[in-house]
Parts: structure tokens; C-alpha cells; sequence
């Protein structure tokens, strides 16, 4: 997202000075037309902005100022409003996009993987820089953050379809087709039209799925959850969710119960349900496979949710980048639907309960559960001020539930196996089983479903991760841990953790990865708060001087001090975890940043260049430095 | 037996606008009293250019916005056992910071300059050029806080600081008792 936390360090898109004129000139009459009925679809309803945006850019490749201002006069609110929302998310640009967007996936292990290679391939056969498009319109190049593929890195999106496992030649083929007039969708199958949607999905991703546990990826019966849930009272299926011992699977882990509870106690006419599948943090991707192989599940556990709190409205907020999964979602939706298992008077009660997919545009922060509500309204992702918290007032000020994709699914199996059979797997305070994603060097990268409390290093035996070094459990805002601590377990009261397992070996660069997640948060935060907006900046800037060998003692001072100020008086989850890397490898990985530190000589800092920093004004002025050049007498 | 001497205090103004050298004869009569214990070598209010010998304290005004800011910073703190800086544009860069903000910009000095000197609205410079006098220190890239140059053993803030919060830190660090700031000092609304 192009936030003020992102201008700081001066993201920008490239313009195309060709391109520019464009802006200036008056709409096209069809292209208006076009707008106005993307508008008339969603009822010119401002509070679907997301949508009417995302067909725009999808149909215009951009989304220029008459065009914000028609989208605005249509839906009652200022052009600056709808712009608002338009430079927030990383999908929607101000500038014009090749009519084939292709998004090289930017994460760490994309990176170990083989992504530089990659990205320098698509550069050299498209002709253009990443960060470019193309003079005739065609291609646009970029990098963005996970995409959620970490299990088949080096992964890219070519528009709305899904690249695995690049390699240069891969690329070079890629370029070839493209180049030669094929579809995106080509590049899977030549009989893409012809597939089921689930097939289009597994053509171009896989699941790995390496061991399936006894609640979600085993055998599960269809309807048997929602079923029970019928047949009982709404205050006894929050009973047997409570019972359970089911915690939030997103990574909080708030009871799912108590949630439950708080949202149908709630006084008010209408309460929503809200799936939150904006899988975001770097390193996860277990709702991928779910949404892929138990969209059914996920659906009843979200019908069984609303019965039990008396709500009428269902959202599923996807994330931008699983957009190749839409059509499998909207496909069971209407499945659902036409078997009255959706909709009005469900299972021939006096249930009324529907579903709309929401999906996203490249915005980590939508994944915090005030910003995916503020998106889902059709505004800038950015969280909502706590309290009043969504089970009071969340979406649209009604009560409102939000869980993971993976809770959902496990309500689902505690309706139809009973709360008892959940609680006994597991151990205290932690129960049932939990989905973990891991990646990165190993030999297994996938899913694996277990119950909880199993250790680290049970975990990587499974994976084929014994030589592992470091393993960032929780992914970028979890916990880096050291071998000496592979016998910590995963779960709630030990590693908490939404899923992510990020294996590296001992080849690999600490303070690289360190680096590399606060970048991350940089480009992420959503700017509203200055600790997480101008923070996060100073902490990628510290670590850079310890990575450059420049860094003094004193200033593993600072990265403490600074993490703590950021930590305490950011707004929402991002800035409160965003220091997170830095503090678990300062604990775990001490002597790597004792290693690189050295007292300044003179207490002179070296990491001030007084060469770099002159040397602007050395090519203006054009002479030398009477102080700094040593051989300006000669 | 040697005889106990004077501390010997240094201060520059740099990137500055002088207003903290004021702020540091706001001490007023008490000066008389500081004046028992230090002697002023290099400094403005001496006039006096390089340093005679090492000093005990440094005082620096203002940050780095050119080459010989930086030049100055790096002899003082090679010449003084404890640095402080003195006032928000030493601290945090200040004022003249405020050049930092062309950050979107190819050449961001480039662009302050034409505003300063020839584009900006309200500019009379009959010459249209930027003055580049071969006696004139480079500028930096952007306008430096003294803490990213050298290290810095104490901060004063204030735009400028009073001439009590001047006169109490360093009488508290001729003692050997100064232990920081009081809340009520370093508030300013």
C-alpha cells in the first residue's frame, strides 16, 4: 500500500511520461458507461467501493482522476474520499498498468529460493525494469509482499492467475507466450475454460498437504456440523463451542466461545459473521489450502456461527493475491445456496443467512480485524479505534463476529464430533489441532495439521528440517528461535503462533531476514499512527548499520528502546508485533549482533559517510571539497 | 599539590541560528558566579577560532547542514571530554531540517536551492544563480541531528532552552551531580 509510511523511504510508482497525457483527457463515453454499470451492480452502494474499484482497474488497468470522480458523484461521496481508498491498497494504481500485471512474489524465501534470478529473467525478456510497464501498454512488472506460496517459491501473479516454482527458463517460456498474444490463463491449460474451478485452482497451486490430522484434512462428512446445529438451540451451540476449548486460529487466539457469546448478547436488530481470509503474514498459507479443499466446511461453520449468534449477514474477506480462488468460492456459494443450505429459511427453519465474497487488494493490514471491517465498508484499511470492539459495533456499527478461515472449520467438526473430542486433543489451554505452514529449507515444505503441544523439533523431523538454524515461528511478527530452543512447543501458553513455520539453515543470513521483515512492516503499515508509520523506519535503518558492520554497542540500546516505544503506543496488532523480529533475535541470536558491533573510534561515527553525503553537492556546485577531498592541492 | 583549575568549556553554533547562545546569556547574573568556575576557550563569545587546549565540555548549537559543520562537530568531539547539544535543531536537526522533506525529488538539494534562490515567489536575487562562491562549504544531502555524526553525552532540548535549565545542567555537571532532567524543566506548554 502507497501509505505515508511507505513515502518515507520513497516508494513510488514509475511514471510513464507517454502515459501522462491521458490523465488530462476527458473520459471515454463507452469507458464511462462501462463505470457507471460496474457501479449500478453493486446499487451505486459506497460502502462496496472495494468491488467497484477492483473491476475498474481490472477492466481500465488504472484508475485516473475522472474516473474517481464519476465512481465518487455515483456513489454520493468526494473524489478525494474515493481516492482515499484508491491509494491505499497496492492492487489499485494512479498511473497506468500494462493490460498483463505480472506481481513477482517479494518474501524472504522467495528470495532463497531463487527470486532475483527470476525477476532478472522476466527484466531482460520483457525489456523492462521491475517497477515499469511497458511503452506499448502490454506488461507491467512488480514486486510484492507474500503471496502466500512459500511452500512453491519462487511463486508470481500474472493478473489474476498463479505462477509456482519459477525458474529462468520457466520465465523465458512465460515471456514467450505472453509476447505471443496467449492468455494468462494459457499459461496453466490450454483447456482452462473447460475446468472445474477447483481444477483451475490445483493446476496452479498445489496443497501439499503432508499429514492431515483428525479434524480438518481427514475424510469430513458434508452438512453433519450444521446439521446438529439445526436441531439445537443458538445458546447450546455457543455451550458446545465453549466447551470445546476452540481459541481463534488467526493467531490472537481470543475463545471462540466467549466471541461467540459476547456478539448474540449484543443488543441490535441485524449481527454479521465475517471470515477472515486475508492471510497476509509472510511465511502462512494453511487458509489457502482450506479455502481450496474444505470450502464446504468453512461455509457451514460460518452458517453455524451466525445461527448461533442470530446473525443474517456473512462475509468472506479474501485476500487480493488468492483471487485465483474466487471462482471455487462464488461456485460454492451458489451450491450452498441452491441446496437451501444459504439463503432464506436454511434447512426448512426460520434461518436466514447469506454470504458475500470480499475480495481484497494487496493490503497486509486488512488481516487486523478493525482494518478488514474499515475494508470491507468500502474504506482505506486502516483499524478502528478499540473499544467499542466488533462484537458491540463492528461492521456497518452492528455486532459483529470475526474468525479465521480455520476456526470456522473446526466449529464445523466440533458440531459434529462433539466438544469433547476437541478438547481431548491437545493439552491445556490449548486444544484440538492446529494447521502449521511451513516453508523454507526443508525438505517437506507444506501443511501439516497436528494436535497441539508438539515441539519444534517433532516438527522439523516431520519436514525434513533437522539441519534448521533458525526458525521464525509465527512468521515476521512471531518468534525467531535458535537451535537451543527446538524443544519449545506450539502452542497458546509456550510458541503462539497463526500457523507459520519459516525454516532457515545455517547458511542463511540472520540480519538478512531481520532486515527483510522489517522492510515488510515499513511497506505495511498503514500510516495512520506515527510509532508504526516513522518507527518501523528507524528500526529497518538500525538494523541496515548493523548489517553494513557500522553499528556502535550503544546501539543495541536503541533497537531495544525504540521497540519498546513502537510496541507500546502503536494504534493496532502491526505495530505492536512489527518489533518482533528484532527483540526475538536480540534474545535468541545475541552473539550475531555482539559480533557486528564495534565502539566508534574517537566516538566519531562511522556510520556517517561524509563522502556520500557531499557528494550531491559536489556535482552541483561542481568543485571539490576544501575539507574532505585530500588531494585538492594537487 | 596541584592547583584545582578551571573546567574549560567550548561552544559552537553550526546549523543554528545563534538563539541558543543567547539562551546561554540568559544566565544572567549567575553568569558571574559560572565564570568562577570555567574558563571559555573556542567559542563564538571569545572569539576565539581553534581550540588552545582540551576542554572539559563542549557546547553545540544547531546540526550539521554542510561540510564544515561536520568538520567543526568531529574537532570538538575530539577535543572535549563530555558533548552536549544544546536546543532542537543540535537534537533532532531543527528547523533547517525541514529541507528533508523534498524526498520524491531526483536531486532534492538541487531543487531546495532553485526554490531558495531562483523559483521561490517571494525571491529577489538579480543575479539568478545560487551563490557558489569557492569559499562557501558544500552543503549535505540533507540537514544532519549531531547525534548521527558523533556521539553525544547529554542533550539540553528547547527552541531555545531557558537560561535556568542552561545554568542548572551545567552547574550540576561541575559538581558531578547531575542526574537528567526534572519534568517540569523540559515541558513547554
Amino acid at each position: 500500500m502507497c501509505s505515508a509510511g511507505v513515502e518515507l523511504t520513497g516508494c513510488r510508482n514509475r511514471r510513464d511520461p507517454t502515459m501522462d497525457a491521458a490523465t488530462d483527457r476527458e473520459l471515454r463515453r463507452e469507458d464511462a458507461e462501462r463505470i457507471a454499470a460496474i457501479c449500478a451492480d453493486v446499487g451505486d452502494d459506497p460502502h462496496r467501493m472495494m468491488d467497484i474499484l477492483r473491476a475498474v482497474q481490472d477492466d481500465l488497468r488504472w484508475i485516473s482522476p475522472p474516473v474517481m470522480q464519476l465512481i465518487a458523484d455515483r456513489a454520493g461521496l468526494s473524489r478525494i474520499a474515493v481516492e482515499g481508498v484508491v491509494s491505499f491498497y497496492a492492487f489499485l494504481s494512479q498511473v497506468p498498468k500494462g493490460r498483463i500485471t505480472i506481481r513477482l512474489c517479494d518474501d524472504i524465501i522467495d528470495r532463497f529460493a531463487g527470486m532475483p534470478a527470476v525477476a532478472a529473467a522476466f527484466e531482460a525478456a520483457l525489456g523492462i525494469k521491475v517497477g515499469e510497464t511497458s511503452a506499448d501498454g502490454a506488461v507491467s512488472l512488480e514486486y510484492t509482499p507474500c503471496i502466500g506460496l512459500c511452500d512453491q517459491a519462487p511463486a508470481a501473479m500474472v493478473n489474476d492467475i498463479v505462477l509456482t516454482q519459477l525458474t529462468p527458463d520457466r520465465v523465458a517460456e512465460v515471456a514467450a507466450a505472453l509476447r505471443g498474444g496467449q492468455r494468462p490463463e494459457d499459461l496453466i491449460s490450454h483447456e482452462f475454460d473447460d475446468l472445474s474451478p477447483h481444477d483451475r485452482a490445483t493446476r496452479q497451486v498445489k496443497n501439499n498437504i503432508r499429514h492431515a490430522g483428525a479434524s480438518l484434512l481427514c475424510p469430513v462428512p458434508d452438512g453433519a456440523g450444521l446439521q446438529r446445529a439445526l436441531d439445537m438451540t443458538p445458546g447450546r451451540i455457543i455451550e458446545e463451542i465453549e466447551a470445546s476449548g476452540l481459541r481463534g486460529c488467526g493467531g490472537a487466539g481470543f475463545a471462540t466461545g466467549r466471541k461467540w457469546r459476547f456478539a448474540a448478547a449484543a443488543e441490535a436488530e441485524r449481527r454479521v459473521i465475517i471470515c477472515n481470509a486475508d492471510e497476509g503474514e509472510p511465511g502462512t498459507f494453511k487458509d489457502r489450502v482450506l479455502l481450496t479443499e474444505r470450502p464446504h466446511l468453512l461455509i457451514e461453520g460460518m452458517t453455524i456461527a451466525a445461527r448461533a449468534v442470530g446473525a443474517t449477514d456473512g462475509i468472506l474477506y479474501l485476500r487480493g493475491e488468492y483471487v485465483y480462488l474466487r471462482e471455487l468460492i462464488e461456485e460454492v456459494l451458489q451450491d450452498r445456496r441452491d441446496r437451501g443450505l444459504l439463503g432464506q429459511g436454511i434447512g426448512g427453519a426460520e434461518f436466514d443467512f447469506d454470504i458475500r465474497l470480499q475480495l481484497g487488494a494487496g493490503a497486509y493490514i486488512c488481516g487486523e480485524e478493525g482494518a478488514l471491517i474499515s475494508s470491507c465498508e468500502g474504506l482505506p484499511g486502516e483499524p478502528k479505534t478499540r473499544p467499542p470492539f466488533p462484537v458491540t459495533q463492528g461492521y456497518l456499527g452492528l455486532p459483529t463476529v470475526v474468525n479465521n478461515v480455520e476456526t470456522f472449520c473446526h466449529a464445523a467438526r466440533i458440531l459434529d464430533k462433539g466438544a469433547q473430542w476437541f478438547f481431548d486433543m491437545g493439552h491445556e489451554g490449548s486444544h484440538g489441532t492446529k494447521l502449521f505452514s511451513v516453508s523454507g529449507d526443508c525438505l517437506n515444505p507444506g501443511i501439516y495439521e497436528l494436535p497441539y503441544g508438539l515441539s519444534v523439533r517433532d516438527l522439523l523431523a516431520m519436514a525434513g528440517g533437522e539441519d534448521a538454524a533458525a526458525v521464525a515461528v509465527g512468521g515476521a511478527s512471531g518468534t525467531m528461535i535458535a537451535r537451543d530452543q527446538f524443544d519449545r512447543t506450539l502452542s497458546f501458553d509456550d510458541l503462539s503462533t497463526a500457523g507459520a513455520v519459516v525454516i532457515f539453515n545455517g547458511s542463511r543470513n540472520i540480519l538478512e531476514i531481520v532486515e527483510y521483515y522489517m522492510s515488510f512492516f515499513v511497506h505495511e503499515s498503514c500510516g495512520y499512527c506515527t510509532p508504526c508509520r516513522v518507527g518501523n523506519v528507524f528500526l529497518q535503518k538500525a538494523i541496515g548499520k548493523f548489517r553494513d558492520g557500522l553499528a556502535n554497542p550503544e546501539d543495541i540500546d536503541y533497537l531495544k528502546d525504540l521497540s519498546g516505544t513502537i510496541i507500546e503506543t502503536s494504534r493496532c496488532g502491526l505495530g505492536t508485533t512489527s518489533p518482533n523480529p528484532i527483540l526475538t533475535t536480540l534474545e535468541n541470536f545475541p552473539l550475531i549482533y555482539a559480533a557486528t558491533v564495534k565502539p566508534s573510534k574517537d566516538r566519531i561515527r562511522a556510520s556517517f559517510d561524509i563522502q556520500s553525503a557531499i557528494d550531491s553537492a559536489r556535482h552541483l556546485a561542481k568543485r571539490r571539497s576544501t575539507i574532505f577531498d585530500e588531494d585538492f592541492s594537487k | 599539590m596541584t592547583e584545582l583549575r578551571k573546567a574549560r568549556i567550548a561552544t559552537a553554533s553550526l546549523a543554528g541560528c545563534f538563539g541558543c547562545h543567547m539562551a546561554i546569556l540568559d544566565i544572567d547574573e549567575r553568569l558571574i558566579e559560572l565564570m568562577k568556575l570555567v574558563e571559555v576557550d573556542r567559542s563564538p563569545l571569545t572569539d576565539i577560532k581553534q581550540f588552545t587546549r582540551r576542554c572539559d565540555i563542549g557546547i553545540i548549537e544547531g546540526g550539521c547542514c554542510n561540510e564544515e559543520n561536520v568538520h567543526v562537530l568531529r574537532d570538538f568531539r575530539r577535543n572535549c571530554d563530555v558533548l552536549i547539544a544544546i536546543g532542537q535543531c543540535a537534537i533532532m536537526g531543527g528547523l533547517p531540517a525541514m529541507r528533508n522533506a523534498i524526498m520524491h525529488s531526483d536531486a532534492p538539494l538541487r531543487e531546495c536551492l532553485e526554490e531558495a534562490y531562483i523559483t521561490g515567489r517571494y525571491i529577489r536575487n538579480t543575479t539568478h544563480q545560487v551563490p557558489n562562491d569557492p569559499a562557501l562549504p558544500l552543503l549535505l544531502d540533507e540537514v544532519y541531528p549531531c547525534s548521527e555524526v558523533v556521539e553525544i553525552d547529554y542533550n539540553i532540548p528547547g527552541c531555545a532552552p531557558s537560561g535556568d535549565i542552561i545554568y542548572e545542567t551545567l552547574a550540576g555537571l561541575l559538581a558531578g551531580k547531575f542526574s537528567g532532567f526534572e519534568r517540569e524543566q523540559i515541558r513547554f506548554d
